[in-house]
Formats: structure tokens, C-alpha cells, sequence
């Protein structure tokens, strides 16, 4: 321990100023577990990505594969309260220059809210039913600034007139359950501005919605976005929901990323077998029904067992194409595939073209 | 909110009359079924050996020999506009509110309650913040860090205080911090004499039904904050950036105890009705311990207005509960 303490190498020291990140947000190698009386759940195991101010990282994955628990980790959410000792939490997160998976709480808790914030998927559970919307702005609000009760409604007035609730001042009294499902998404949208954060996460934001309901509410983030010069995290498990509005996308399986880059590329050169199966379980508008869904067959793998080599393994239509049985042994690393697009799948490069041109990208 | 405050109180007036009625109905009808004559039934309210005298003096006075609903519309009658009891060599007049009178006390109801009640009052009361404190405090304490040795020592006693029976901990407290240490007085005083003495008489009783109280309270609470601490809106308001001391207090507690007022006022009514045992362990002549000497002598009327104030203090509870509700739980005021 001395030793390593006299190179300046030991366990939770700050880390250098060199190793600071350009990216605005930078993840790198984050891992959330969750000791539990049946093992240790892995729900995040090794994550990096990073996202530049103004722009868009749309993290895709089914139900289950960590996404939740990765924003929440960005907002430092997971070491609160009575589970927070049931947490373990490594690797680095930096926000604008600082790093906060080692940062001391209350550090961390004055930035939340202020520099970044969160959209929950459901408006109704996440707002507390006593008290009226506008007061839940204005705590928000008033927790980073310094200011009386009349001036934070006057912002939060302003703020739901922008978010497109009409009437904002009589609605600013209004309690969520007097509220629509899209208003009351709306409201929670000005929440989280209020403070004017340079990060927002969104996590499913639109999943409780109506599908009319839905496309507003990605228009209005989307503009608020371009508004604000924001850098935006916006969750889901459908990728049609961020086809027009990320710049970047990540897909997570497992707790882990198996591809991420461009949005295009995603979406015409996608390079993983398990963005494959997401992309033919989108519905398409294009299609007949019949031959529209090719859904992602068998179920979201173990978190406590993860399975062996790649965690896909069990459901992937080409486990068995990669020689010497290296998709159940190894783990595949992500590698760059072309310029910001990587995959981790052990398929070599040839088989990964020829599957996708021959026998993917026709049913889609 | 005006609406629902007149909708429930008329709600609880027609409560009160049925309970009224029923309560009636126990006392005078259920004898009749079982077939005791009128003349039986009158022997009841006076002691042993009673003259033919008596027992037509009582039969005039409560009716029994007329129908039941006569007997019923006297009695409401007396409550309104009192009674005159005609007891052949005397007659008593019985000021409204007019609760009977007792024949073999040969004292009226209503002013036994009234003497007796801040009595009562001040034993519900001064237990009721007391537990309210105590519950709640351990109970947040405990749901904040669960398994903690705080957590597991608070439930511990918790255990303890539901399962030791009042005369237990009662007699044990009187016999350590009355008799032997001689802290505590043992007479009691009206608060408007001497405050201080009034407390300290009342201490031990109150510490020993606030012991049994907070225990369920402290469980209740804990269970509460459990649960709500898990909402989404907790999360909602950590994302804000609130300290932590805040989100407990405005986000957790609020939702938590909730639930807790209908307990709260079910407790308080039941007890405003007499603490039955408690008082009879501490001899404070409060309504409980009216209500077990009258149960004991057998002497009817002055049973029937205990359970009548009873029944008036649990319906008095449960409409403050519910104007509670409504102010506390926006979302109540709709339906
Ligand atoms: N506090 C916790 N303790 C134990 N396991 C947890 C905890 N929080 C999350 N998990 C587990 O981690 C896994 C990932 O959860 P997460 O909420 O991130 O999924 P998700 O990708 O957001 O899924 P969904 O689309 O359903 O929201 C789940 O299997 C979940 O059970
Ligand atoms: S590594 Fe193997 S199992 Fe995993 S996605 Fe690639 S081909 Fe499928
Ligand atoms: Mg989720």
C-alpha cells in the first residue's frame, strides 16, 4: 500500500489533471453492481462514451440491460438514501471538467439539478401528488438560486409558457393529477430546465405517453435542445424514437455497449447482430405488417450470470459463424469499425458485411 | 372544500343518530327479545331488594312498559330539552343535555361526564403528542437506516411496548417513580389550578400509554417511510439537488404519514371515550373509569351514556380525519 501510495497509483486517488477529458461529458469504464442476496448484479459493467455540448446520445437497449442505472449514476443518484450503501460504483464520470463518481456528495448534489438534470419516464409517479406543479418548479429553483418565492414563480411561470402549457399562470397552481399525461410531461420538462442545465437526461421520456402525445414532446426537446445548446442523454428502448433526434447512438446489452457511433451509421452500416435485431423490431410505417417485426428471439441475459464470452451468446443467430467457439469463451472488446463507430462482436469484417447485405438489410 | 366539509359533517349527524339507535336498541329491545317483562327489566336499574315503589317509579320514568320507539323519542327528547324525574316522594330535574339518571346512584349522567372529562381529555392528550413524538422520531430514524443497530434496538422495544399489557408496565411504573422514588404524585390536579402538578400526576400515565402507542406508531411510520422513500417523486426531488435532510422531511415524511391520521384518529376517539384500564391503574376518575364502575354495579344508564360519548368522540374523529385528508391529499377533494 505504501509502495503504491509513493507512485501516486493507490486506489481513489484524485485522478491527474492530464487525464482530464476534452468531451463535455465523459464516461469511462463506469460500473454500477448491486450486491443482493441472490450475487452481485451486474447491471453496469464497463461503459464509456462521450457527448460534445449541443448534441444528442440516444442510449438504446431493452428492458433491463442497465440504462435506467447508468443516468442515474450520471446524476450521482445511487449512493443516496437507505439502498445507497447497497451500491458499488467504479470507473470515471466527468461532467465539463470534473470528475464525480469520486467527487464528495455534496459537491455532486449542488450540481445536480443545476448543471444537469432528469426527465423520468412517468410524469405522474415523479411528481409528488401534494404539492402543486408550480411550487415543485419553484423548489426546484430555488434550491441553486438565491432568489424569493415571488421571483421563482415568475421563472416558473415563464417556463411552462415555453414548454407550451397554455395558461401558464393559472396552471402554475394546478396540481399534477389536475394535469394530462402530455402536460404533466411538459411541467416536468420546465423542472428540469428551470436551472438552465448544460446536460439533460432523459430517461424514456415518452414511453408513458400516447403515440400523438409522444412525437410533441420529442419535438419540444428537440427544439429546447437547440434553444438551451444543451447535451442531451435520451433513453429508450425504441429506436425510432431517437432516429431523428440523437446525433450519437450507444446500444447497451447486458449492462455493457455492444455498438455505438453516428446515427446514420446505426442506422444504414449497423455492424452488431443485436442492433440488427432492433432494427428489424422496429415498426415501420413502409411495410406490411406481416414482414415488418423480426423481434430479438429468447430473453435478456442474467445480470448475475452473464453468460460467458460475448453476453448475446444465447440468442445470436450467428454465434456459431466466429471460429473456435471464441463467441463463448472471450468477451469481445469494442473496436472502431470506422471513424466514432465501434462494435464489440468477434465476426470478422467480411462475415459482418456479407450477413448484413445479404441477409439483414433486405428484411428490413 | 366548503361542499365537502358540509357533505361530511351531515354524513357524521346521520352516523351519530344510527349508532344512537342502535346503541338504544342493545339496552332496550335485546332484554325484551330475551323476554324479561317490563318489571324485570326496571329491577335492573335499582339495587338489591327493590320496593314495588321503585320499580313502578322506574318503569314510569323510562317508559318501560310503552314501545320502544317511545321510549327512544324520550330519551332524545331529554337530551334536547331535558327530563324531570318523577320518583314518587321527589322529583329530580335533569337539565339538558339530559344522558338519564342513574337509580342506584341517584346522580345524573351528564354532569359525572362532564366533571370527568378533562380528565380524560388531558390523559389522551398529553399521551397523544407524547407518542406522536416518540413513534414517528423512531420510526423515521429506523426507516432511514434500516438494519442499523438504532433500526433493530427501537423495533426491539417497539415489540415490547405492544405486547406488555398496561397493567404491567402501569403498576410497574407507579410501584418505581411513585411509591418507591416518590417523583411522581399520585393525585390529580385540573390543569387550570395547578399546571404543574397536573403534569405531574399525569406523567407516568401518560408515559405508560404513549409507550404502548408509539410502538404501533413507530412501526406504522417506519413501514411508511419504507415505502414512500422508494417513490419515484423522492427520486425526482434528489435529482433537484435537494439536501437530503429535505427530501425526508418535505418529500418523505408528509407522503408517510398520511395514512397515519386515520390511525391517529380512530386512537384519539376510542380514548376520549375513557381509557379504561389505564385510568383504573392510576385511580384517575376519568370517563373509563366511570364506564368499569358502572359496568360493575350493573347500572345501566350511566353505561349508555359512556358508550353514547364514545360513539360521539369516534364519530367526532372520524370527520376531523377525513377534513384531514382533504387538505393534506389534494387529489381526496375530487371524489
Ligand atoms: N438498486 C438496485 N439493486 C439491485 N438491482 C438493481 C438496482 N437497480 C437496478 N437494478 C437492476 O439492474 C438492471 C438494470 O436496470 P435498469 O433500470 O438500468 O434497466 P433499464 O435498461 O432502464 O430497463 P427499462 O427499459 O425497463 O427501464 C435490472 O435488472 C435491475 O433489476
Ligand atoms: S460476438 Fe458472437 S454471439 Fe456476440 S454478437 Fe457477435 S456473433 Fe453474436
Ligand atoms: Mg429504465
Amino acid at each position: 500500500m505504501t509502495e503504491l501510495s509513493k507512485t501516486g497509483a493507490a486506489v481513489g486517488e484524485p485522478v491527474r489533471a492530464q487525464d482530464a477529458p476534452t468531451a463535455f461529458l465523459e464516461v469511462r469504464d463506469l460500473k454500477v453492481h448491486f450486491p443482493t442476496d441472490d450475487g452481485l448484479v451486474k447491471s453496469v459493467d464497463g461503459l464509456s462514451f462521450q457527448l460534445e455540448k449541443g448534441k444528442t446520445l440516444g442510449i438504446v437497449g431493452e428492458s433491463g440491460s442497465g440504462k435506467s442505472v447508468t443516468s442515474l449514476a450520471i446524476m450521482g443518484l445511487h449512493r443516496l438514501g437507505a439502498r445507497g450503501k447497497n451500491v458499488r460504483m467504479s470507473g470515471e464520470i466527468w461532467l465539463d471538467g470534473k470528475e464525480l463518481v469520486g467527487a464528495d456528495p455534496d459537491e455532486v448534489r449542488r450540481l445536480r439539478g443545476r448543471d444537469m438534470a432528469m426527465i423520468f419516464q412517468d410524469p405522474l409517479s415523479a411528481m409528488h401528488p401534494y404539492y402543486k406543479v408550480g411550487s415543485q418548479i419553484v423548489e426546484a429553483y430555488r434550491v441553486h438560486h438565491d432568489v424569493s418565492k415571488k421571483v421563482a414563480r415568475k421563472r416558473a411561470i415563464e417556463l411552462l409558457d415555453r414548454v407550451g402549457i397554455p395558461e401558464p399562470d393559472k396552471r402554475v397552481d394546478g396540481y399534477p393529477h389536475e394535469f394530462s399525461g402530455g402536460m404533466r410531461q411538459r411541467a416536468m420538462i420546465a423542472m428540469a430546465l428551470v436551472n438552465n442545465p448544460e446536460l439533460l437526461i432523459a430517461d424514456e421520456p415518452t414511453t408513458a405517453l400516447d403515440v400523438t402525445v409522444q412525437a410533441q414532446i420529442l419535438d419540444l426537446i428537440r427544439d429546447l435542445q437547440k434553444e438551451f445548446g444543451s447535451a442531451v442523454v435520451i433513453i429508450t428502448h425504441d429506436l425510432g424514437v431517437v432516429a431523428e433526434i440523437a446525433d450519437d447512438i450507444l446500444v447497451m446489452y447486458g449492462g455493457r455497449c455492444v455498438e455505438r457511433g453516428p446515427v446514420d451509421d446505426i442506422f444504414y452500416e449497423p455492424q452488431h447482430p443485436y442492433t440488427w435485431g432492433l432494427l428489424g423490431s422496429m415498426p415501420r410505417i413502409d411495410r406490411a405488417q406481416t414482414d415488418r417485426l423480426i423481434p430479438v428471439k429468447g430473453q435478456p441475459p442474467s445480470l448475475i450470470n452473464v453468460p460467458s464470452g460475448c453476453a448475446f451468446n444465447p440468442r445470436c443467430p450467428y454465434a456459431d459463424v466466429p471460429k473456435d467457439n471464441i463467441t463463448r469463451t472471450e468477451r469481445p472488446e469494442l473496436r472502431e469499425v470506422g471513424g466514432r463507430h465501434f462494435t464489440a462482436c468477434h465476426l470478422s469484417q467480411e462475415d459482418r458485411t456479407r450477413i448484413w447485405t445479404e441477409e439483414i438489410a433486405p428484411k428490413l | 372544500m366548503i361542499s365537502y366539509i358540509i357533505r361530511r359533517t351531515i354524513a357524521a349527524v346521520i352516523l351519530l343518530l344510527v349508532v344512537t339507535a342502535v346503541t338504544f336498541g342493545i339496552f332496550f329491545i335485546l332484554p325484551k327479545l330475551a323476554g324479561q317483562t317490563a318489571d324485570q327489566l326496571a329491577q335492573q336499574y335499582i339495587g338489591k331488594n327493590p320496593s314495588p315503589e321503585d320499580i313502578a317509579a322506574v318503569k314510569r320514568n323510562l317508559g318501560l312498559d310503552q314501545p320502544v320507539y317511545e321510549q327512544y323519542w324520550n330519551f332524545i327528547k331529554g337530551i334536547v330539552s331535558g327530563a324531570t324525574y318523577d320518583l314518587g316522594p321527589t322529583t329530580v330535574r335533569c337539565d339538558a343535555p339530559c344522558f338519564g339518571y342513574s337509580f342506584k346512584d341517584h346522580l345524573e349522567v351528564w354532569p359525572q361526564l362532564t366533571s370527568r372529562l378533562p380528565v380524560t381529555i388531558s390523559l389522551a392528550s398529553g399521551a397523544a403528542v407524547l407518542w406522536l413524538l416518540g413513534g414517528i422520531t423512531a420510526g423515521v430514524i429506523s426507516a432511514l437506516k434500516p438494519g442499523s443497530f438504532f433500526d433493530r434496538a427501537a423495533m426491539g422495544v417497539a415489540l415490547a411496548g405492544v405486547s406488555l399489557p398496561m397493567f404491567f408496565t402501569g403498576q410497574l411504573a407507579l410501584l418505581l417513580f411513585s411509591y418507591q422514588l416518590e417523583i411522581f404524585g399520585r393525585t390529580y390536579v385540573p390543569f387550570t389550578e395547578n399546571p404543574s402538578q397536573w403534569a405531574n400526576t399525569l406523567f407516568l400515565p401518560w408515559c405508560s400509554l404513549a409507550l404502548l402507542y408509539s410502538a404501533i406508531y413507530a412501526r406504522l411510520t417506519r413501514s411508511g417511510m419504507l415505502e414512500t422513500m422508494n417513490e419515484d417523486y423522492i427520486r425526482t426531488a434528489r435529482a433537484k439537488g435537494l439536501r437530503e435532510r429535505n427530501v425526508v422531511v418535505k418529500h418523505g415524511l408528509r407522503a408517510a404519514l398520511t395514512p397515519l391520521v386515520t390511525v391517529f384518529g380512530m386512537d384519539v376517539g376510542l380514548l376520549l371515550g375513557g381509557a379504561l384500564i389505564t385510568e383504573t391503574v392510576f385511580s384517575l376518575h376519568g370517563i373509563g373509569e366511570y364506564a368499569v364502575q358502572s359496568i360493575s354495579a350493573n347500572d345501566l344508564p350511566p353505561i349508555l351514556g359512556v358508550t353514547l360519548l364514545a360513539a360521539f368522540f369516534v364519530v367526532f374523529m372520524n370527520l376531523v380525519v377525513d377534513l384531514l385528508y382533504a387538505t393534506i391529499d389534494p387529489r381526496v377533494r375530487l371524489s
